[in-house]
């Protein structure tokens, strides 16, 4: 075992590291699934369902890593991302349906946004009525961010009834792209494509500003950080709300994904979320890209190939992931 | 006026009273050497300045100013620099990043940048390098070079030369020297004898209590009393 693990890391790190690690997912589902058109079609969707795992898991693993707070309640976020945008959409009917994608575009653009405003507000508001008073706490966190999680799926409940609501996608995302015996859905594409846009950007901000530099820094060692004289407390906040709105825009893109949602979407998806995050390891947003572009391939690939191992399949990939690499994919912290 | 007084420091960590009564005066200049056995309270004495433990009662009085309260962000703004004991390497930042992080409006100062520069070759050498690669004495390094980027009036330092090699302990030393020339160094040393050597005044805490505070000279005369606090000898 330790001389097929000792291998395994050798000739990983000869090509690039574990970040090729999707990469040999990838092929061994092809050899697998047989029939490149239906591999393609699959990896699409992973793709896709990784890149909105990402942005909801995102803020969770930065959360922890800079503070060490653990929120059961991110996946509110979530609900209400999907929600909120979803009745945006709902209320611009007209602009979404014209044959018009600069219509459609807008309509969607403007769902998003509100999603999106909603995560940073609430997102504040949550951070310093909530986590504040429990900071460097994990067990009351754990009970109040629960507590949260159960009053804001009542709150949803109470808002939008019990009813799955169902979800307009814009005109120009419907459908597919036939190429030969492929079909790509387009909305995926898409998601893929905003999904990927919002993590170069957060690479850009972590990695090249200021700011970018104290969050990586207050994820290693927060006492050092304040120690240089930073006040890492209300960084904190700030990262807090970016967190939310991008789980917030991960949950509107989730809701035109499913194109039908519920109030127990965000706990349903919570467990994925935290999977996500301790397989790519806390605090760095390379490893929990890593984690849920490994969680949507395999989700995507196993629910192909042995349909019963679907439910399962996420443990046993977090299980798995854990055993060889204790602290994750690519921890924060070295 | 001294630089830095402790008054009465009395600091719990969770349940348990670590420091009972420190006092002591670090006067402005040189290098004031704080000693003491393993689990003497060197370290809390240390945080408890830097406002990373509460001390209650007591005060900390920075040129006479009441910064007890402060959180430590505003300590060190203050300028106070810290040298933890871990070194507080920030691995996944490259070594100029973890300088520049240090720097009060992220642009380094040429001149300082040059001086660190010529203090640890290796930290020009690696610019580029990420921090976690940096060897055991290159991080000491860098960790001391981060408090003196800018300006400050005082550096706390908590065992720099644990576990590094003669040499390094040397050019440790040689740099504090100069370091010391216009900035105040506050050093918690088990290298007595690295101590000795750098030390004006000092002071020598035992079980959370301050058990004696003198200049370096006469301390290092009194074999006896050195035998009592730090059971050199054994
Ligand atoms: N985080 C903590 N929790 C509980 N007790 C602590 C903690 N940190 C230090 N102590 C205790 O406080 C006492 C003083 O510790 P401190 O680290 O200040 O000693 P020190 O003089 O720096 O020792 P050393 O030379 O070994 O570094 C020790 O008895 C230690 O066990
Ligand atoms: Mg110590």
């Amino acid at each position: 075992m330790r001389r097929l693990t000792t291998t395994l890391e050798t000739t990983l790190g000869r090509f690039g590291g574990v970040n090729l690690l999707p990469v040999a997912v990838a092929l061994v589902a092809f050899v697998l699934i047989g029939a490149p058109s239906s591999w393609l079609t699959l990896t699409v969707a992973g793709l896709a369902m990784g890149m909105m795992l990402f942005l909801m898991a995102s803020g969770l693993s930065l959360v922890f890593g800079l503070m060490d707070v653990l929120n059961f309640g991110h996946s509110a976020f979530v609900s209400f991302g999907a929600f909120v945008s979803a009745t945006v959409l709902a209320g611009m009917g007209a602009w979404l349906t014209a044959d018009s994608w600069v219509l459609n575009s807008l309509a969607l653009a403007a769902s998003y946004l509100a999603a999106i405003c909603f995560g940073l507000v609430a997102g504040w508001f949550f951070e310093t009525v909530i986590i504040k008073p429990v900071y460097r706490d994990h067990l009351r966190q754990i009970l109040i961010t629960i507590g949260a999680m159960i009053v804001a799926e009542q709150a949803i409940l109470a808002f939008w009834g019990g009813t799955p609501f169902s979800v307009a996608r814009p005109h120009f995302l419907e459908g597919s792209w036939i190429i030969g015996d492929v079909s790509i859905e387009i909305y995926r594409a898409f998601a893929f494509t905003l999904g990927a846009a919002v993590f170069v950007m957060l690479f850009f901000v972590l990695n090249r500003t200021r700011i970018g530099l104290l969050i990586r820094a207050g994820v290693e060692d927060r006492e050092m950080v304040e120690a240089l004289g930073f006040r890492v407390d209300r960084l904190f906040i700030g990262v807090f709300m970016l967190g939310s709105a991008l789980a917030a825009l991960g949950g509107a893109m989730w809701a035109g994904y499913e194109t039908l949602i519920t109030p127990h979407m965000g706990a349903e998806l919570m467990i994925v979320v935290f999977i996500v995050v301790i397989i790519g390891g806390l605090g760095s947003i390379e490893g929990t890209l890593l984690g849920a572009i490994m969680v949507g391939l395999m989700s995507n690939y196993i629910g192909f190939l042995a349909p019963k191992l679907a439910l399962a399949s996420n443990m046993i990939l977090m299980v798995a992931i854990l055993l060889w690499r204790p602290n994750g994919l690519r921890p924060a912290v070295k | 006026m001294s630089l830095l007084s402790l008054r009465q420091m009395k600091t719990d960590i969770g349940q348990y009273s670590v420091l009972h009564d420190v006092t002591f005066d670090v006067p402005e200049g040189g290098v004031f050497v704080l000693l003491g056995r393993n689990g003497a309270g060197k370290t809390t004495t240390l945080r408890s300045i830097m406002g990373l433990w509460q001390p209650s009662p007591g005060s900390v009085l920075f040129r006479g100013e009441d910064i007890t309260a402060l959180h430590t962000a505003q300590i060190a703004r203050k300028g106070i620099a810290y040298v933890p004991e871990n070194m507080g390497i920030f691995g996944t930042l490259t070594v100029d990043e973890n300088l520049v992080l240090a720097t009060a409006n992220g642009r380094f100062d040429p001149a300082r940048l040059k001086r660190i520069h010529a203090l640890f070759p290796a930290l020009e050498k690696f610019r580029d390098k990420q921090a976690w690669s940096l060897s055991g004495g290159q991080k000491q390094m860098l960790s001391v070079a981060r408090a003196i980027i800018e300006p400050r009036d005082l550096i706390l330092i908590d065992e720099p030369t644990k576990g590094l090699a003669p040499s390094i302990v040397a050019a440790m030393g040689e740099a504090f020297r100069e370091i010391s020339a216009d900035t105040t160094i506050l050093l918690v040393e088990q290298n007595y004898n690295f101590a000795r050597s750098l030390g004006r005044d000092m002071a020598v805490i035992d079980d959370g209590r301050v058990a004696h505070t003198g200049s370096m000279e006469s301390f290092a005369a009194d074999k006896a009393l050195q035998d009592r606090l730090l059971s050199l000898s054994v």
